[in-house]
């Protein structure tokens, strides 16, 4: 009783814990990670070191890591406020982003792990034209690690407002300057070496945390699951969180809409340069593929433990109270684990929310950076033939410009589902980078005209329909916030259905009508190495 | 070459990849490699995209009661987790006693040892 009781206690719009336990426990997490990244840092010399960690990672740690890049904000919050608001179909979701890994276990992982270096433009101009398609490659790189950042940016300022009772704009931004800053210094420092114990540290951390309150939750239910949806629909005093269809099932278009969202998150997880990135951070492609299984354990458990998670706090603290705290759906983790543990286990959580964005955000930077440093100055501006060391300054140049925008574009994007603003990142990886990736490593045909149709053509037509969509304009809910301006003559928020097939079509028509071909040399080598292995650079040597 | 991959590793041997493109063991390794992972991988969309496409448009069916309040949906759900574990044990499995062991045999025709440990067993 007292756990219901608390729970209503948090229902006020001020913040439930101690702000101070919050940011105490947060500044641990710092302080451990900090003195770990600057450990690690001390053999960042080369390109390879600071781009993938010299491939010094096993399998199994590069595993934690891709979890511990994956599972973002909106895996944690997002699901978890989305399934204890909207029921079953939050946990759609948590099915999509794991199935979606099968498509990188066995198309891509290997396969570009043995073709490529550091960044995902180098598989796809192996064996195009090196400048046009580097280019495309990169711009689409920046783009998708754009949209994701956006999310985590809006996810922190979500928490923030929820954890230290800041509800003014002005205090919500000093905050998500400072988790900007605090990444920037992580990454200029660590390199991926350093990104990557963050990660893995965090991962550790979250699947832990989730675990233990995963058992909690049931354990106040008797180990009986059946039990806690009972207690969940009577709470949310409606069966129908059980079912799914809430949010999705209301007509024709919504249906439409999910089944475009799933073909996003199944597609796109293959796509997203930060996933791919960390593919380089091993030795060979035998300890990619184990990198791979390794994540594919860790988020698949975890996405378990969001499902009892998510009825939990509709069932111990409630859809009304969650939707009205600040944060909205995004606040049903902590909340749950206020009603659990009450301010410690809030002030627990809440720093592994934050950790989670902060090393995920990192990553984003790292790819980003990198992509432009190695991609555009080094391929591209210098032809391939950068001064010593000017391309790891150049990177590092990048990642406090990259550092800058996500603080300002995370001002910005307050407010919407996190869950839902990382799925439009999925859709633009999926539409702009999947089927240049995919007819690259299996199609001999093809071009350099199909690469670049397809990838501004996937870019452009996600973009351009999501600019069009309800998501940014039309009512109260939008990004505009109002109903006064309407320009969304595109029905579904997600353009996956539409903008995936289309970059399929456009990789195939312009490589159909492209009148010049590619070398068969290099053709041959690439298919070669990626699968065998030939040639691929192994480990660092220090 | 103009085409030259500055992504490329430096230290490529120099193998006439042509020539084990054509040959016999490599056109083996890519017919093993892609007549597991492409009919696999078409199974598990078609499942997932059976699942969703349930999920919306066979709403009664998945709100049965199975047992107590867990219903149909929740379990169909269980069961796309359940099969994505099971795929990746079954693909691994596969990739170690399949592709490896012609894989290492092709990089040690060539004599390029830079890659991996053929040796080593993935879990």
């Amino acid at each position: 009783m007292s756990i219901v009781f608390a729970a209503d206690a948090a229902a006020p719009a001020s913040s439930p814990g101690n702000p101070w336990l919050n940011i105490g426990i947060f500044a641990l997490f710092v302080a451990i990670t900090m003195v770990i990244v600057f450990r690690a840092s001390r053999n960042n010399k080369t390109a390879s070191d600071y781009y993938a960690a010299g491939r010094s990672f096993t399998g199994g740690q590069n595993g934690a890591a891709i979890a511990g890049d994956y599972l973002s904000a909106a895996s944690f919050l997002g699901i978890v406020g989305a399934i204890a608001i909207t029921g079953y179909d939050g946990f759609m979701y948590s099915i999509g982003f794991l199935v979606a890994w099968l498509v990188a276990l066995l198309l891509v992982a290997e396969l570009l792990r043995n073709t490529g270096r550091f960044t995902m433009a180098d598989v796809l101009s192996f064996r195009l034209k090196q400048t046009p398609v580097r280019v495309a490659a990169a711009i689409t790189t920046l783009v998708v690690c754009f949209f994701y950042l956006l999310a985590q940016m809006a996810g922190a300022g979500g928490l923030v407002s929820l954890l230290l009772g800041v509800t003014d704009t002005l205090g919500q931004s000093l905050v998500i300057t400072v988790v900007g800053a605090l990444m920037i210094v992580y990454v200029l420092i660590g390199g991926m070496k350093g990104t990557t114990w963050v990660q893995i540290i965090k991962a550790v951390l979250l699947i832990a945390g989730a675990a233990v309150m995963t058992v909690w939750v049931l354990a106040l239910h008797g180990f009986d699951f059946s039990a806690l949806l009972e207690k969940a629909t009577e709470v949310a005093e409606n069966p129908a969180i059980l079912d799914p269809g809430l949010k999705y099932g209301v007509s024709d278009i919504t249906k439409v809409d999910f089944i475009s969202l799933g073909l996003a998150l199944v597609l796109g997880t293959a796509a997203l340069p930060h996933v791919l990135m960390r593919f380089y951070t091993v030795p060979t492609a035998k300890e990619a593929r184990k990198s791979v299984v390794w994540a594919i354990w860790l988020i698949g458990i975890f996405y378990v433990f969001t499902l009892v998670l998510g009825y939990g706090a509709a069932a111990l603290v409630g859809p009304a109270v969650i939707a009205a705290a600040p944060g909205g759906a995004n606040s049903a983790a902590p909340l749950l684990a206020n009603a659990l543990g009450g301010p410690l286990l809030l002030g627990l959580i809440s720093a592994i929310a934050f950790a989670t964005i902060l090393a995920v955000v990192a990553g984003l930077t790292i790819t980003a950076a990198a992509s432009f440093a190695h991609d555009i100055y080094a391929s591209v501006v210098k032809k391939g033939k950068p001064a010593a060391g000017a391309e790891v300054k150049v990177a590092r140049r990048t990642v406090v410009v990259i550092g800058v925008i996500a603080i300002i574009g995370g001002i910005g994007a307050n407010g919407q589902n996190v869950a839902f603003l990382v799925a439009l990142a999925f859709a633009v990886a999926a539409s702009a980078n999947l089927p240049t990736i995919v007819y690259s490593l299996y199609w001999k045909r093809f071009t350099t005209k199909g690469a670049l149709w397809s990838m501004y053509g996937g870019l452009g037509s996600a973009i351009i329909l999501i600019a069009f969509s309800p998501v940014v304009s039309g009512s109260e809910t939008s990004m505009l916030k109002t109903d006064a301006i309407d320009f969304a003559w595109f029905p579904l928020s997600n353009p996956g259905i539409v903008s995936i097939p289309l970059a399929f079509l456009l990789g195939w028509l312009g490589t159909m009508l492209d009148k010049g071909t590619e070398d068969p040399a290099k053709e041959a080598e690439m298919e070669v190495r990626a699968l065998t292995g030939i040639g691929a650079e192994g480990a660092t040597q220090h | 070459m103009g085409n030259e991959a500055p992504g490329a590793a430096a230290t490529a041997p120099d193998v006439d990849y042509r020539a084990v493109q054509q040959s016999d063991s490599f056109l083996q390794l890519k017919k093993r490699h892609r007549s597991f992972v492409f009919p696999v991988l078409v199974a598990c969309l078609v499942w997932y995209f059976a699942y969703v496409l349930l999920a919306m448009f066979a709403h009664d069916f998945m709100s049965t009661p199975v047992f107590g309040h867990v219903n149909v949906a929740m379990l169909l759900g269980l069961a796309q987790i359940v099969t994505t574990f099971a795929v990746t044990t079954w693909y691994v499995s596969f990739a170690n006693r399949r592709l490896d062991p012609l894989a290492s045999e092709i990089r040690e025709s060539v004599g390029s040892h830079s890659a991996s440990a053929p040796e080593e067993v993935a879990r």
